[in-house]
């Protein structure tokens, strides 16, 4: 895999190279036990929230349906737990601010099988058909930006695509859930290749993997080859790229795939493709022929904090708190300064309470040790002293230099107008590489909700 | 139970391992052993001159840091590194005392005045040495050859002036030592004013003769390329510098032979090497922007060539350096990054393997053209 990177040259210009710190690759993914109690917010994805269907009391099953919205970009909620409604209010949230959420605990002995769901058979059913389907299941991508997976997959009339591209790349350091569940479940993970595809009209798919996972690859190759001995038809690929970061991103990996370059402002559809995640269509694969909802998701839980590190099949709605006691995260249980974070260590949130659940955008559990993050905490942060290293690490092709300048002054307009601004994505490798250690990133977020609040 | 104490942080939680104090501290590295060179060439006077430069910069930085003028801290080695490059532009032989004005001048007026590191214009060092230029000119024009006998044991007597007294006359001391005084003269000077030009093995170590060369420009190649290998300094400019005054010197030597010098003389006479691999790669004063470096570095290389050839001065690379100083912030301001998506949609197309949407659709018109409900779920009837 190594050669392949080498006779292909950089997979797109500037990004960084973090240390991997994959500690989880090689473990098998665990089933983590169900919690007595979940708590399941109503805002797990970006669009409209939707509004709790059942009440304070209320018997559900696993599986059922509790939360529903009838706008286009908003997906509905299922229990992921039998048992009875508790509380239906506002719990501590991922993001700070308390969030409306419907608290369900568990009944002791129940089965907890999925009892509500329905197989189908989609094997003739339209593009249409699978998008109702794909709504039915409550999908979002899984790959930590929960964009709801039926809006995505839908074409508009005048575009036309020819290429689903499905995103294996996983560039974050320590993150290794997609990594297991391409290995794990890459049966399912072809059945929601092939259903995405029949939803978009693609012709072929492309799934783009990192060089540093070729098991993955060489699984997946494996996979697709018995799925053509099946009698399957559809054009599906694995393509390795080089490793770097942020290869996850749609635009970076359609670059390393196939050298265009995205116009800025665009959609993939704009040059014909799709992409997806392979976390969200192997759960795509696994829900649709059995029409259940999504209740659970892969959680990669790691961190030099956690004694069990390992890939975890986590319910929705676990209190973080019982899956680090799971997990064995020691710093949990002594009154010591520690990190938390939903996602990876480039772009995940730190979290302040162990209250918060686990949703549907959650890929990953960090856990940093005081000791950790002492070398951080004691570094200085000078002026910027004009290294360019920002600029030869932007993968958007910004100046991050001046554009942390102006926003020290407060120029958020001029920000916007002529340093694009709304280009960043916030994938940190300016922050990442400044020596000065100015929070780059951190003032971005920061201009960009000002220019928002503004244009408003 | 009480709550565990958590921190909250933004994004991203982890961070190359590379500070300004690693890079300042590797630049540090690197130079001495070019200084060590230097001392082995022109004995304890170099020697001296190098202690009291920096000990000059490290006092004032300390001062300004202290009462709180400028930011940063004296750890940061910034200060060093004006100190050492300073001390390897003056002649060996600069008496000590206009050595430490040059090195508070260097970091008053070129440091902090614009507020420490990161924010100075120009840079500090060839603030402080285009002073001294300025203020004493017969004492920076006063070379002494290297590779003198006795240098280890006796200082050049200009060395050891009083403050604000005029150095005592090398020539009479060269003559005990049966050297012409004319043997003090720089390779660049004896150019301009006698019209020879120096061997190539002279201008690289100067371990041959008694030709009065700066620091080595080999030894000074070799430790640019260590730095621009393990990325503490951009391997443009250098590049830019040298290719910029090589070709303009490769040009006039075309044109007419008999009146202007070999690029090669060029190229490795006077602080070229210096100023191109240490100067002009001064972070806080050259453009970050990746075209930019090339704009300024062959910028630098053209003004030294004109300025060396034209003007009155045998060198020219300090004020094209601080000339390209001025300039950097309009270079920066021309050469912005073209972000992604945004270059020429030509280029997009041709790099793309696969075929284009022929019409393409922008997010907004995408977000017009989608129905805002598809299709009605469940949606309970009447």
């Amino acid at each position: 895999m190594k050669l392949v990177s080498y006779f292909r040259g950089e997979a797109f210009q500037r990004g960084v190279h973090p240390p991997s710190c994959k500690l989880t690759a090689e473990r098998r993914i665990r089933r983590l036990p169900f919690p007595d109690r979940v708590t399941v917010p109503l805002s797990q994805h970006i669009g409209k929230t939707p509004r709790a269907i059942v009440r304070v009391g209320q018997e559900v099953v696993r599986g059922q349906p509790i939360a529903r919205s009838d706008e286009w970009l908003s997906v509905p909620h299922h229990a992921p737990l039998s048992g009875v409604v508790e509380f239906i209010g506002l719990r501590p949230g991922m993001r700070g601010p308390w969030v409306e959420s419907i608290v369900i605990r568990a009944h002791a002995g129940a089965t907890q099988e999925d009892l509500w769901g329905r197989p189908r058979d989609l094997s003739q059913a339209t593009g249409q058909d699978i998008l109702q389907a794909i709504w039915d299941t409550g999908m979002v991508g899984l790959g930590g930006a929960a964009f709801p997976t039926h809006a995505k997959l839908s074409v508009p009339k005048q575009a036309k695509v020819h290429t689903l591209v499905v995103n294996g790349c996983e560039c974050e350091p320590y993150l290794t859930c997609d990594h297991r569940v391409m290995i794990e479940h890459a049966a399912d993970l072809i059945t929601g290749i092939r259903y995405a595809m029949r939803a978009t009209g693609a012709v072929r798919g492309i799934i783009g993997v990192e060089d540093n996972k070729p098991d993955a690859v060489l699984v997946l190759r494996q996979a697709i080859a018995d799925a053509a001995a099946a009698g399957v038809t559809e054009e599906i690929h694995v393509e390795a790229v080089p490793t770097k970061y942020p290869q996850g991103a749609e635009k970076m990996l359609i670059t390393a795939l196939f050298g265009a370059e995205m116009p800025a402002g665009g959609l993939p559809i704009a040059l014909g493709m799709v992409v997806s995640n392979v976390g969200t269509l192997a759960a795509l694969g696994k829900l649709l022929p059995l029409g259940q909802g999504l209740t659970e998701r892969v959680v990669t839980v790691t961190g030099p904090g956690v004694a069990k590190p390992g890939d975890y099949r986590v319910i929705l709605g676990t209190p973080l708190k019982f899956v680090l006691d799971y997990a064995g995260a020691p710093a949990v249980d002594a009154m010591d300064a520690r990190q938390v974070i939903l996602g990876g260590p480039m772009m995940g949130q730190a979290i302040a309470s162990l209250d918060v659940p686990i949703t549907k955008g959650v890929s990953g559990v960090l856990v940093f040790r005081r000791e950790d993050m002492q070398e951080r905490e004691s570094r200085q942060t000078y002026p910027c002293i004009k290294c360019g290293e920002c600029v030869e690490s932007c993968p958007m092709g910004l100046n991050p230099s001046t554009l942390g300048m102006l926003a020290a002054k407060r120029e958020y307009e001029l920000m916007g107008e002529q340093y694009f601004l709304g280009d960043c994505f916030e994938c940190g490798c300016c922050t990442y590489v400044c020596p000065s250690n100015i929070p780059l990133v951190q003032q971005f977020r920061v201009a960009k909700q000002i220019l928002r609040e503004k244009a408003a | 139970m009480t709550q565990p104490l958590i921190e909250i942080r933004s994004a991203p939680h982890v961070q190359s391992a590379k500070t300004v104090e690693t890079i300042m501290r590797n630049v540090v590295y690197s130079l001495l052993p070019i200084c060590a060179f230097y001392v082995f060439q022109y004995g304890i006077s170099a020697l001296a001159s190098i202690a009291v430069v920096t000990g000059a910069c490290l006092l004032t930085e300390r001062f300004f840091v202290r009462t709180g003028t400028q930011a940063g801290r004296l750890s940061d080695y910034s200060a060093v590194i004006t100190g050492l490059l300073l001390a390897l532009t003056l002649p060996p032989g600069f008496p000590l005392w206009m050595g430490a004005v040059a090195g508070i001048v260097a970091i008053a007026l070129g440091k902090a005045l614009f507020g420490g590191i990161g924010f100075n214009v120009f840079n500090p060092a060839l603030v402080g040495r285009a002073f001294v230029q300025a203020a004493f000119p017969t004492a920076i024009a006063t070379y002494t050859p290297s590779f003198l006998p006795g240098r280890f044991t006796e200082f050049i007597p200009s060395t050891l002036a009083w403050p604000l007294m005029i150095p005592a006359d090398a020539t009479a001391w060269l003559k005990a030592k049966n050297l012409d005084a004319l043997a003090g003269a720089t390779p660049l000077a004896k150019w301009k004013f006698d019209g020879v030009i120096a061997n190539a093995d002279e201008l690289l170590t100067s371990l041959s003769g008694h030709m009065a060369v700066g620091p080595s420009p080999l030894l000074i190649l070799l430790c640019g390329a260590y730095l621009a290998s393990r990325r503490y300094m951009d391997w443009r400019i250098p590049l830019a510098v040298l290719g910029s005054a090589a070709l303009t010197a490769w040009l006039l030597f075309a044109f007419d032979p008999a009146r202007y010098p070999n690029p090669f003389f060029m190229l490795f006479s006077g602080g070229l090497i210096l100023g191109a691999v240490y100067m002009a790669t001064d972070m806080a004063t050259s453009p970050v922007t990746p075209k930019g470096m090339w704009v300024y570095g062959a910028l630098i290389g053209l003004l030294t060539v004109v300025i060396r050839y034209y003007s009155g001065l045998p060198e020219g690379v300090m004020y094209a350096i601080l000339i390209a100083n001025a300039a950097s912030p309009l270079i920066e301001k021309i050469t912005q990054p073209v972000p992604f998506g945004r270059g020429v949609l030509d280029r997009v197309k041709k790099r793309a393997t696969y075929p284009l949407n022929p019409g393409y659709i922008s997010r907004e018109e995408a977000s017009a053209v989608t129905p805002k409900k598809r299709f009605l779920p469940n949606k309970p009837k009447k």
